[in-house]
């Protein structure tokens, strides 16, 4: 019966360990091919899996030629912008929506609801005449206008508010605090779970976002790394190391960020996912 | 700034007398709290909505200037549009391969995890990974893996004696690559998310049916499942909606000019085709409104049938 129960868990592990090979192959393929020369990444006999001499020079090249430093500062402001706006704004909606009563709540929250329920493809035509029209195209600004606010924020910052013990407002409010006193210096701090989750959730999407950056963004030192990448591939084409040191370079900060705070990503995923 | 927004709102409740101080105090705040998330959505979200549809009954003039209306005629030119029907039949074909199969695999690895394994927290940040990696640069990745005279994997398909697979040129195989890139970079998020509902089913249920004698497949069907079954819901719905809308990784691998188009085109690519590419922001927009109802059809249908299998304690 032991001996059955090891063997079984062995299985599993090499199970498990030849999944994970699966997920990081790409990664170390790409890493690899980044290092080699053009004829070193197209030679087929001998295959070449690993490069003779690291050619960094690919990484060089690519700099060189995309001001990626541009990139890093677009994209890297985007994010805290947006994810600024939506954390700020959410929690703010979020308990007016979980404690307070208002006339038009329910309407307002429906309104919430069905943003949430809409795919967000539907916006996109009528947000980009908008900045069109404010002659915002090929700002930062534009990147961060579709998430200055957001309804699925909203939705799960209220599960967040509406789990706390109503009795500590109570005595807050009887100590003397007004309802935003309440709400800044009582309630948010209690949140603090949610509002890493949704400020986690918001950063990576809008990291991966690659339509409207592409859309409104068409200005190469305008763009983020994602749709620079977009025009890099067409670019390129055949320059495979090259193309791959150009992937490296636009995956490595969110790779980081994510192994140094591995916990409160996937916490934070499962949260605002468990959540709703 | 600030302040004269709350002059503003101070005016509107002056206005509202009927009522006391305190619940007046309340309205208030809370009208000014909402306000910035309100406004956004009206602005951002809820009147572009109805923009859409309006475009949708014109068609859009020279340099986007002069539109004219055309009454339905968008609609009846997408109903009798081949490419229309290829992307709706692939969209769907392409849902119906990855949600599944992530969803399966997924759920399996949480099972697998929930346990009392060894680096169990390895596992789980290692199958997250192809999430945080965004879907332009994956792509990337796997267009060269996929590459049809280099790529690594037709190399070791030689190797083991198969033929290569024109993986992305061939259009009878090019919409199961996609599938397996959608598969492979969402199958983390699915699995966390899976894990998270399996934490809150109490260990005891597992105990007593040990005692009992139940094997593991039948505690997976009669335990796991069904109370698992609110966080599969949940999963299968996000997941559906997500695929429906897949447009990142075709963008990526699949050039309008490549003799995959035809079979691998998603509804949103051919929207942002239509509306950006050739600048038919009418026509771009019915297509989207048609989005829009497959999956409102969609939605209305899960809804009724999660009755039927979703155990909510």
């Amino acid at each position: 019966m032991e001996r059955k129960r090891k063997i079984s868990t062995l299985l599993l592990h090499i199970v498990l360990i030849m999944g994970a090979f699966v997920m990081v192959l790409p990664f170390l393929w790409m890493v690899l091919t980044a290092l080699k020369t053009v004829s070193e990444s197209t030679s087929m006999n001998p295959f070449v899996f690993f490069p003779k001499t690291m050619q960094w020079e690919n990484f060089q090249i690519v700099i060189q030629q995309n001001d990626f430093i541009r990139l890093y500062f677009n994209t890297f402001t985007m994010m805290v912008l947006r994810v600024l706006c939506a954390v700020l704004f959410s929690a703010m909606a979020a308990y007016a929506f979980a404690r307070l009563e208002f006339p038009g709540k329910n309407f307002l929250f429906g309104l919430v609801l069905f943003q949430m329920m809409v795919p967000a493809q539907i916006f996109v035509v009528p947000q980009y005449l908008m900045v069109d029209k404010m002659g915002f195209r090929n700002t930062v600004f534009a990147l961060v206008f579709p998430g200055l606010v957001s309804a699925f924020g909203t939705f799960l910052m209220r599960q967040f508010f509406m789990g706390l013990p109503k009795e500590l407002e109570e005595s807050a409010r009887l100590d003397g605090c007004n309802i935003w006193q309440t709400f800044w210096k009582v309630m948010l701090p209690l949140t603090k779970s949610g509002l890493v989750a949704l400020g986690i959730f918001t950063a990576l999407f809008s990291f991966k976002d690659l339509m409207w950056p592409l859309i409104v963004n068409s200005d190469s030192d305008a763009a983020t790394l994602s749709s620079a990448l977009a025009k890099i591939s067409s670019a390129y084409s055949v320059n495979y190391p090259q193309l791959m040191a150009a992937a490296v370079l636009a995956v490595w900060p969110m790779m980081l960020i994510y192994i140094i705070f591995q916990r409160q990503f996937i916490e934070g995923i499962a949260t605002s996912g468990g959540k709703l | 700034m600030r302040r004269s927004y709350r002059r503003i709102f101070s005016k509107r409740c002056d206005t509202v007398k009927k009522v006391s101080k305190k619940t007046r105090n309340e309205w208030c705040w809370a009208w000014f709290m909402v306000a910035p998330t309100i406004i956004g959505l009206i602005v951002l979200n809820i009147i572009p909505i109805f923009q859409t549809l309006y475009l949708s009954f014109f068609k859009s003039g020279a340099f986007g200037k002069g539109n004219i209306f055309v009454g339905l005629d968008n609609y009846r030119r997408m109903f009798a549009d081949g490419q229309v029907w290829h992307a709706v039949k692939n969209t769907i074909g392409y849902t119906c391969m990855v949600v599944p199969i992530t969803i399966v695999i997924a759920l399996l690895m949480a099972v697998a995890l929930n346990g009392r394994l060894k680096g169990k927290g390895i596992y789980r940040t290692i199958y997250f990974v192809p999430m945080v990696a965004a879907p332009a640069a994956v792509t990337m990745v796997w267009k060269w893996l996929y590459n049809n005279q280099y790529g690594l994997i037709n190399h070791v398909l030689n190797k083991v004696g198969i033929d290569s697979v024109n993986w992305i040129d061939d259009p009878q195989i090019a919409l199961l690559s996609i599938s397996i890139i959608g598969i492979w970079s969402t199958i983390g998020y699915s699995m966390v998310l899976l894990l998270a509902g399996l934490q809150e089913i109490p260990r005891d249920y597992y105990e007593a049916s040990d005692i009992d004698g139940a094997s593991k497949v039948k505690q997976f069907f009669s335990i796991t499942v069904p109370l698992v079954s609110p966080t599969l819901f949940f999963v299968l719905v996000t997941s559906i909606i997500t695929a429906m809308q897949v447009f990142d990784v075709i963008y990526m691998m699949i050039d309008v000019t490549s003799p995959s188009y035809d079979n691998t085109v998603s509804l949103v690519y051919l929207f942002y085709n239509n509306s950006f590419k050739y600048s038919d922001k009418g026509y771009g927009s019915a297509i989207v409104m048609l989005l829009l109802m497959i999956i409102m059809v969609i939605t209305v249908i899960q809804t009724k049938l999660q009755k039927k299998w979703v155990n909510y304690m």
